[in-house]
Formats: C-alpha cells, structure tokens, sequence
C-alpha cells in the first residue's frame, strides 16, 4: 500500500506539471486576489482584519486549487486506476497530494499578504503551526468534497455550494487559533482548540477513508 | 389501532399539556421574566432538530451497508423534518432575541451551530436534487450526510463549550439566567421535550409514507 501511495502521489505531481497552466492560474488568482484586497483598503488594516481577509482569501484559493481533483481525468481513466489500486490509497494519495499543493498556496498567500498588507503576526511560531494543521485540514475536507461533488454532474459551482457550509466548522477554529496568534493574547482556550482542530482532522481523514470506496465504485 | 399508534396521542396529549401549562406554571423572576416561558417551545425545536438528523444520520448509515432504498427515503425525510425543526427554532429564537438582546441576531457560538447546520442540511438537499440516478443519488446522499454530521457534531457540541462568550441562556451562561431549572419549570419542560420528539417522529413517519405514495403513482404511470 504504501509503495502504491507513493506511486500515486508522484502520478498526481506529474500530471500538474504536465499541465503547467493549471497550477500557475491558481497562483495567479491567489496574487491577483490580494493584490484586489490590498487596493480595496486604503489604510493600514487591525490584526483581526488580517485575519480574517487572509483565510476567507486561502479558502478560495483553496476550494479553486482542490476543485479540480476529480475532474482533471476521464471517467474511462477513472476506471483503468479502480482496476489497478485500492480506494482507499487513491484518497489517500490525493489528500496527500492536495496537501502538498495547500502548503505551497497556504505559504504563498502568507508571502504576499506579508508584502502587500504587512506583517501583523505576534506569534509566528504560532501562526505557522495553524497554517500547516490548516493546510491539511483543508486538503482533507475539501478532497472530500471534491469527491462527492465529481459524482454529481462535475459541475463546478456545486463544489462550491456544498464545500463552504462544510468547511466552516474547521475554518471557524483556524481563525480562532489564528488570531491568537496575530494579536498575541494569551487565552487558556488555546490547547482546547488545537485539540478541536485535531479532532476535526483525525476524524475528516477516518471518514474519507472509511467513506471514500462507496463514492469510487458504481 | 391504539397499541400501535399510543405515542401518537402521547405526543399529542403531552403538547396540549405543554401549550397549557407553559403559561400557567410558575418561573422564577430572574433577568429576561416571563420571556422564559419561551423555554418550553424553543429550546423543543432544537431537541427535535437534533433527534432528527441523528435519525438521519443512523438511516444513512443503514443505507450504505444494505443498499436498500426504503432506508435512503427515511434518511432524506428525517433530515426535511430536522430543518423544518432548524427553521422554527430559529423564528422563535429570533423572536425571543428581538426582546430579550435588542437585536434578532447576535455573534453567538450556539446562533453560529443553528445556522450552520441549516446551511450543510440545505447543501445535501440540493446536492441530491442533481443527481439524477437514483441509486447514485442515494448513495453519494448518504456520504455527504455523515461526512457532514460528523462535522457539524464537533462544531455544535464542542465549540461553544470552549468559546465561553455565549450570551445565550444554557448551562454555561450564569450572566443571564441560572439554568439549574427551577423545579416548577421542569414538571412542564420535560414532557415538552418529548412531546415535540415524539411529534418529530410523527411528521417523518407521515412524509415517509407520502413520499413512498408519490413514487408509487410515478412507477405507475409515468410521465
């Protein structure tokens, strides 16, 4: 399994390269859209604006990035791969995979923001942990999504319609966390959230694996 | 007729109960005053939303393992009535809010749950609506509903508890209300409680049957 998950993963990152194009429109979108908030406020913004312009910002990116998961090959590819390994190994591996590319969106969108909107962050230590559990939560929650929604017409708007109610619950502690570590107040909730946030990941990738081979077989 | 229908009239007799002894009985005089009454009837939407989407989620976890249609319908009406359980519990929250806060809606975790569930529980709706097949349609239903339950569980039940800013009245929230409920106030809520469940099941027990009516008339002649 563990060969095949390799495998698997190294057939998703050369097929993105294959298709540049795909991967450099994402990013462009990325830029562009800070670069649209960054206009839009003409003074400098409090650390709780940041916040939460940074992560409804990488929520987009986000859901455009993973949306594309299922799409991207034939039903009849589809097929040849269900012949050739488990289900579970193929979730795995695209939620492996869709992790990699959210670390570089996530980071990317850290870049920027710090260029164009400044540097607000207390705790950086602190912020970079919510970014990489929330790189892989939403990798986790929205490859799922992407899932269900490839087996419901491959229309995009629908990935879209069905992933934002869903991903607010995580979203809603990320930004939690993530102010904390903006404004640099110290509140006794903090390892409850991150518990939460565990939780949520834990249970998020359990449920893909357990669920996902009812979505890949006919 | 009557053995198998009694929690019916159960439920029916414990609602009258409910209706008149909610502004009878006796509440203590604390901050929101008689608004508590509200009590018997708001806080029951709530407990019938949540006993019909865990229906929901129990039925959907029967569907995937047997592949069988009937428990499919019985998910997607226990959810319909869940919402419409959603809904009301948000009219009579608002209503209450509009008195008691000044404002009908106010940033609040236990608000936030109510709203969000209502929003997954819409989005399962129209993700069945476009899938025509339905076989496909009941089986990709079936794993958004516990995808999505288990996420709106963790959101609901543990978030607010670790947020401590809630306003609104509950075990956590002494500022506004002491809910270690009044003695006098329990003779009537707990029957309430039940008697809007038991309602619950009634409801999903009809809009199952009219749902399986509907398919039937369409099998027979198509159109």
């Amino acid at each position: 399994m563990l060969t095949g998950l390799k495998t698997l993963v190294g057939k998703e990152i050369r097929l993105e390269l294959k298709q540049k194009y795909v991967l450099n429109g994402i990013l462009l979108y990325l830029v562009s859209t800070v670069y649209v908030t960054y206009l839009a406020f003409e003074e400098t913004i409090t650390p709780e604006t940041w916040n939460s312009l940074f992560w409804i910002i990488l929520l987009f990116v986000a859901v455009n990035g993973i949306s594309k998961s299922f799409l991207q090959e034939s039903p009849a590819r589809h097929l040849y791969y269900y012949t050739l390994a488990s289900p579970q190994a193929i979730i795995l591996a695209k939620i492996l995979y869709n992790l990699l590319l959210m670390a570089i969106l996530s980071g990317l969108t850290f870049v920027t923001f710090l260029l164009l909107m400044g540097d607000r962050v207390s705790n950086l230590p602190l912020f970079i942990l919510t970014l990489s559990l929330g790189s892989l939560g939403l990798s986790a929650v929205l490859t799922m999504v992407a899932a269900i929604a490839s087996r419901a017409g491959n229309n995009f708007s629908l990935m879209a319609i069905l992933s934002f109610p869903i991903v607010l619950p995580l979203l809603a502690t990320l930004m939690k966390v993530s102010r904390q570590a903006l404004t640099g107040t110290g509140t006794p909730g903090l390892a409850g959230f991150l518990v939460i946030l565990a939780t949520i990941i834990t249970g998020v990738i359990a449920l893909a694996y357990l669920l996902f081979p009812y979505l890949w077989k006919d | 007729m009557i053995q198998k229908d009694w929690w019916k009239y159960l439920s029916f007799l414990l609602l009258l109960y409910a209706v008149i002894g909610g502004f009878i009985v006796h509440v203590p005089d604390t901050m929101i005053r008689e608004t508590m009454r509200n009590l018997f009837y708001h806080v029951g939407m709530w407990f019938g939303m949540f006993t019909m989407l865990i229906t929901g989620f129990i039925y959907s976890l029967r569907y995937l393992k047997r592949f069988d249609e009937r428990e499919d319908d019985r998910a997607v009406e226990a959810v319909n009535v869940g919402l419409m359980f959603g809904v009301l519990g948000i009219i009579t929250g608002m209503t209450w809010a509009n008195f008691t806060w000044g404002s009908p809606w106010v940033k609040d975790p236990k608000l936030n749950g109510a709203a969000v569930g209502i929003f997954i529980y819409l989005a399962y709706l129209i993700l069945r609506g476009s899938i025509d097949d339905h076989h496909k349609r009941a089986k990709v239903g079936a794993v958004y509903n516990i995808f999505a339950f288990f996420l709106w569980i963790v959101f609901v039940l543990i978030l607010p508890r670790l947020a401590g800013d809630s306003i609104h009245p509950g075990k956590d929230s002494p500022p506004v209300l002491p809910m270690h409920l009044d003695p006098s106030m329990r003779v009537v809520f707990y029957p309430a409680m039940l008697g809007w469940i038991l309602l619950g099941f009634w409801i999903f027990s009809l809009r199952v049957r009219i749902r399986r009516i509907k398919m039937a008339l369409e099998n027979e002649h198509p159109t």
